[in-house]
């Protein structure tokens, strides 16, 4: 019989708890009634009540909401038209371009994309607020939308178009019957990260949000620096962890479909 | 039975490359109709210009009288059944069969009954609500004809249907395919590179080379009368004699001198059937099919009215059960020639390696072809097809 090593093991149970140990202390504490955090006062819920109760926090809440369905549903758009033209007219030199420009938001550090948008409002005269985050979550979540909608559509068999042309079906008719089923789960997926996406962003909304406009996470920063909102910001990360993680089990559910 | 698809002077570039270069020909009604050729021979572009997925850049499609040229895909009466099928794959067996009828907005009852009868035909009753990706290649094969028949088109397209399929599947479908044929009684047409296929199946075959039609007839004339040398060459094995008339003795038969038989001592010509009406002088491409000779260790008696018989020498023998493929040498050629064993009989004297011997055919199997020069010897050279 031949022993297996303990030293997989192992390591993934370091590795799990280097992840999982700060985030499992946050939930933790966001129950702990002491408000230091370095010690164990009993359970309580009132850190959640404080939560609820805080009304700037509800207004930032709302804010990310508003602008993460309303990027989400602007971008979804843009980058499913984007990822159909890459798909479509694939090879010319004008798609290659499109391909790189829309893959840069990818890879350009956020903090630079920022201050460019910044740049650009102020040089348009754009008031900073909340139709300036609308518009710069819109910027970088359909570079994300277009990358995941393109991938499943590359899966995509296209004498299946054929196919139902042939069988008397027009251009219409052909998207939403034949098209639209077949790609869907991919603009679902590129939707869902697009929201996560929105409502996740600091680094570009701190940047371009005027007064009154806060997003939940710039609204966390400034609270953050307030040792005494420390465990409302622990109930509602708590509350974001599950909220985020339902989301991405259902968007990988989604993508996984046939 | 009157012209009903008809293609007057079709072209089609893709770039540089004229895929289909002025095409014309006409496929009656209720035929079952090959297009035959190698790969890039155009064969598949003339059917997506038929199914309408591409334009031609010059000239007329006409579906029963009716210009179609200009009409999209989705107003044509034409099905296609695609090389892979291209079954929907988020749609059950029978909604897939049932998207053309639903499509044209057909009663609900009688989409039920159409395509019910359809599974019948093809022998699908049983998987009705499966998914495509839950069923064989053959069964996929299967829906498909099933989901392009089902809208009763004018003509049925196929392309390379059977080239996904192994060779035991391939057979089988053949014979239903055939059986399909003959029940629907729609004019099919067939694009394939399998000339088998095209062969078994087809009442006429379009052979395609480079674009052009170089032959249109049925299978017995495209084998035993090949107009080109490539048809001669692509359907069935063939040896090419390049040479020149030298005396005319009557209206029906000609002597051609062949210039790679000079060193043969007596040589004077072959006799062949002159259906070109060539001159003396005229160059003459010469096809004689391999089954077409005879070869003998003695001196054959006088079998046709018009036979050649020339002295040669044997360099390579393959025995394959029903037959035995020989390779022999005349003059400064190598020509392959097949025999079927009618009675062979093991205390027959054999035919050996390096056994000079007697080679004789009919002058009227020798086929003049319409261009003057081949260009390979055919099956002198090369061994495909043994």
């Amino acid at each position: 019989m031949t022993r297996t090593s303990r030293i997989p093991l192992a390591t993934t149970i370091a590795i799990l708890l280097f992840f999982y140990i700060p985030i499992a202390i946050l939930v933790v504490n966001s129950f702990n009634a002491s408000s230091t955090g370095g010690a164990w006062g009993g359970w309580t819920l009132k850190w959640y009540q404080k939560l609820f109760a805080n009304e700037e926090m509800w207004h930032a809440i709302r804010n990310s909401l508003v602008i993460g369905v309303t990027s989400t549903l602007v971008s979804t758009a843009i980058g499913t038209s984007a990822a159909f033209a890459l798909y479509k007219y694939s090879g010319t030199r004008i798609q290659k371009v499109h391909g790189v420009v829309l893959y840069m938001p990818l890879v350009v550090p956020e903090i630079l994309m920022g201050i460019s948008l910044l740049m650009i409002f102020m040089a348009v005269r754009l008031p900073l607020g909340l139709f300036a985050i609308f518009l710069a979550h819109v910027t970088f979540s359909m570079s994300y939308v277009a990358m995941v909608v393109l991938s499943r559509l590359q899966d995509f068999d296209a004498t299946l178009i054929e196919a139902a042309q042939d069988l008397g079906a027009d251009a219409w008719l052909t998207a939403r019957k034949i098209l639209l089923p077949l790609i869907s789960p991919g603009i679902v997926a590129g939707a869902l990260l697009a929201f996560t996406l929105s409502v996740d962003d600091f680094v570009i909304t701190f940047f371009v949000s005027g007064p009154g406009s806060t997003t939940l996470p710039v609204q966390v920063y400034s609270m953050i620096k307030h040792s005494r909102n420390l465990p409302i910001i622990n109930a509602l990360s708590t509350l974001m962890m599950v909220a985020t993680f339902v989301i991405v089990l259902t968007s990988q559910r989604q993508s996984r479909r046939a | 039975m009157g012209e009903f698809l008809e293609f007057q002077g079709v072209s089609k570039r893709f770039g540089p490359v004229k895929a289909v270069n002025n095409v014309s020909f006409s496929v009656k009604r209720g035929e079952f109709f090959s297009l035959l050729g190698p790969s890039g021979c155009g064969k598949t572009t003339l059917l997506r210009l038929i199914a309408g997925f591409e334009q031609p850049d010059s000239g007329r499609i006409l579906l029963d009288g009716q210009d179609i040229t200009q009409l999209p895909p989705n107003h044509r009466n034409v099905n296609t059944v695609f090389q892979n099928y291209a079954l929907f794959p988020h749609m059950t067996v029978f909604e897939n069969i049932a998207f053309g009828l639903r499509v044209a907005r057909r009663p609900k009852d009688e989409i039920e009954h159409e395509v019910m009868s359809m599974l019948k035909l093809v022998q699908m009753e049983d998987k009705a609500w499966h998914l495509p990706s839950q069923i064989s290649g053959g069964q996929k094969q299967r829906v498909a004809i099933a989901r392009a028949l089902v809208n009763k088109p004018s003509v049925l397209l196929l392309d390379e249907p059977l080239a996904a399929l192994d060779l035991k599947l391939r057979q089988r479908m053949l014979l239903e395919l055939d059986l399909i044929h003959d029940q629907v009684g729609i004019t099919f047409l067939y694009v394939t590179h399998d000339q088998g296929e095209a062969m078994s199946l087809s009442d006429r075959i379009a052979v395609m080379h480079s674009g052009v039609t170089e032959q249109i007839a049925t299978p017995a004339e495209v084998y035993e009368a090949p107009k080109t040398s490539f048809v001669a060459s692509f359907i069935g094995d063939t040896n090419f004699f390049d040479g020149i008339v030298s005396s005319v003795p009557d209206d029906d038969y000609c002597l051609v001198d062949i210039p790679d038989f000079a060193d043969i001592e007596g040589f004077n010509g072959v006799l062949c059937y002159n259906d070109k009406k060539k001159a003396v002088g005229g160059r003459v491409n010469l096809s004689v099919r391999p089954e077409k000779f005879g070869i003998s260790i003695d001196p054959p008696r006088r079998q046709f009215a018009h036979m050649n018989v020339l002295r040669a020498k044997v360099e390579d023998i393959i025995y394959t059960g029903n037959h035995t493929n020989y390779w022999v040498s005349v003059g400064s050629r190598r020509i392959a020639v097949y025999q079927q064993h009618a009675g062979y009989l093991l205390d027959e004297k054999p035919i050996r390696w390096g056994d000079d011997v007697w080679l004789y055919w009919n002058a009227d199997n020798g086929y003049m072809l319409d261009d003057e020069a081949a260009p390979d010897p055919g099956l002198g050279d090369n061994v495909k097809g043994v």
